[in-house]
């Protein structure tokens, strides 16, 4: 699937829930979810460094697709890479350079993205296409 | 008589929604909300008196220096300082402490040491490690209990007469925990060194004395005692600002310039380079005004009783710890529910309405004691009520049914 059509589907999903406690319920099950990062990379050097919950994140390149992996030690940063992470990984690289992440917006979790949250995520973003502008230069 | 319903009604801020739901402050040891007598102050200084001071001959310049030294003079009375000049006008309490590290710097040589508590916000250690790494003094640190209280035994073992400066927080904004100042500043004394007080926590909760606790430096920031941002105070004693040097060079802060030479202003000018936040100053004896007219004494009662309610009913939820548990506090609690990170119990407060602060509150080496990543902290206001804290434990709740 694309990354549009997995942002589309996640909407979908999302339009579902009446208030802010049936998505944010969803996101905590997510976060408790999300597939364990391996230990040996949870080190200083994956670390994104927010000012309150710290995010760790891994990539591999599996034939010309990015995987991803992460974790963070707050459960509602934690739903939120899940939602990124089903977005972004096993893509091509140059499909992640030029996504975009205004579905965010759409499923009504906007302020997560806000920098005053400090929490890691804006950040994460941003290493995702680092990521994925690294592996796309090695391919070129 | 004291009524909270009353108090609330000069706080338009009270009065809004935040996600839907009516806005339960209990963020004020970052900064307290603002009361209308204090926003009157701000308009009435721009709509009428706006002008620089010090210099003009015309009247609106006149107003507007007779009203920022007007404010001055609160302040000093506030704080019963000896002298008005004795008030240094900051941009807030992170400017005076710097001020102070600055001045010092020309004061210390190599050997000398500065004690600081293990209980300070962030930027009262940068100031002091920049200064030891400037002119070669040492840097020790006063340790805590498990109870965040001030270790007496240890701070008396590390005084000598090489101890020049100490520098300690009247109260933690991490924690709460009231200082016990005076025995600082006592034994202080005793060795020759000199004490700087960071009442930035405090000054909202306390009226403190600074002639009878015969402190040397005291520096707070209006935004914690119902004034506006970017202004703050420094107080020191007349002998001890004469010692230092200026801190900035600029405008206001000379008497004569040759290409030669420059010699300073009198206190307390020589520490108020350029043109300074007037209105910020005017409003924050605005501040001062609006605070002692409901009294601290009164002011400090409610609090307590907030505090104490607030205490046993969060005790009561299972797996909530408290950290910073002294006798002595102010109405700060600081909090975790077990196995779970305090960012996700301030995100669902949030989504209530309820603003309380998340993470390390600026004080890193008090959470790595506890070895904890953060904590929630709420802090209580006079104009809070005891419905708030009610709609607060009912939110924790919520957030851990939801968080578990």
């Amino acid at each position: 699937m694309s990354i549009e059509d997995i942002q589309n589907e996640i909407i979908d999903e999302f339009s579902m829930f009446e208030d802010w406690e049936e998505r944010y319920q969803y996101m905590i099950d997510l976060g408790k979810d999300l597939p364990l990062i391996d230990e040996t990379y949870k080190t200083d050097t994956n670390i994104i460094k927010g000012c309150q919950s710290k995010v760790w994140v891994h990539a591999e390149m599996n034939a010309d697709k990015i995987e991803f992996t992460a974790d963070s030690d707050a459960i509602i940063t934690k739903g939120i890479i899940a939602i990124l992470i089903r977005v972004f990984s096993n893509q091509h690289p140059k499909a992640i350079i030029d996504a975009n992440t205004d579905f965010i917006d759409q499923i009504g979790l906007k302020e997560h993205l806000s920098p005053t949250r400090a929490n890691g995520l804006v950040s994460m973003v941003k290493q995702l296409k680092m990521y994925a502008i690294a592996y796309q230069t090695q391919l070129n | 008589m004291f009524n909270v319903e009353d108090i609330r009604k000069d706080f338009p801020i009270l009065a809004r929604k935040v996600n839907g739901k009516p806005l339960i402050y209990l963020d004020n040891a970052a900064t307290s909300q603002t009361p209308q007598q204090v926003i009157d102050a701000i308009v009435d200084y721009y709509a009428n008196s706006n002008a620089n001071i010090h210099r003009g001959v015309h009247k609106l310049s006149q107003e507007a220096t007779d009203l920022y030294e007007a404010a001055r003079k609160k302040i000093q009375t506030h704080f019963n300082a000896q002298h008005a000049h004795e008030i240094i006008f900051t941009s807030g309490t992170t400017h005076g402490i710097n001020l102070i590290a600055n001045g010092f710097s020309s004061l210390l040589k190599q050997g000398d040491e500065i004690i600081v508590s293990a209980l300070e916000h962030h930027s009262n250690i940068v100031p002091w490690q920049m200064l030891c790494e400037r002119t070669g003094a040492t840097f020790k640190v006063i340790p805590m209990n498990a109870e965040g209280e001030l270790v007496r035994s240890a701070f008396d073992a590390l005084l000598s007469e090489n101890t020049k400066l100490v520098f300690v927080n009247h109260i933690s904004n991490a924690l709460g925990t009231i200082n016990p100042i005076s025995y600082f500043i006592e034994k202080a004394h005793a060795v020759g060194a000199a004490v700087l007080i960071d009442g930035a926590q405090s000054a909202p909760h306390i009226k403190p004395d600074v002639q009878a606790l015969d402190v040397d430096f005291y520096v707070t920031s209006a935004h914690k005692i119902c004034g506006p941002t970017g202004v703050g105070m420094l107080y020191g004693k007349e002998e001890w600002l004469n010692k230092l040097p200026p801190y900035q060079g600029g405008g206001e802060m000379i008497a004569e310039v040759t290409f030669e030479k420059t010699t300073y202003a009198d206190l307390p000018h020589k520490f108020e380079a350029g043109t300074p936040n007037i209105c910020g100053g005017i409003a924050f004896g605005a501040a001062l005004d609006y605070m002692n007219a409901i009294g601290f004494d009164t002011i400090a009662a409610y609090e307590n009783e907030l505090l104490n309610y607030a205490t046993t009913l969060l005790l009561q939820i299972e797996g909530l710890k408290i950290y910073g548990t002294s006798s002595q506090k102010t109405s700060v609690i600081s909090f975790n529910l077990e196995g779970i990170h305090p960012y996700d119990v301030g995100t669902i407060l949030d989504k209530l309405g309820i603003a309380v602060r998340t993470g390390h509150h600026c004080a890193q080496p008090i959470m790595d004691y506890f070895k904890i990543p953060g904590t929630v902290r709420a802090s209580f206001a006079f104009y809070n009520t005891k419905a708030e804290v009610d709609a607060l434990v009912e939110g924790i709740k919520k957030a851990k049914m939801m968080l578990s």
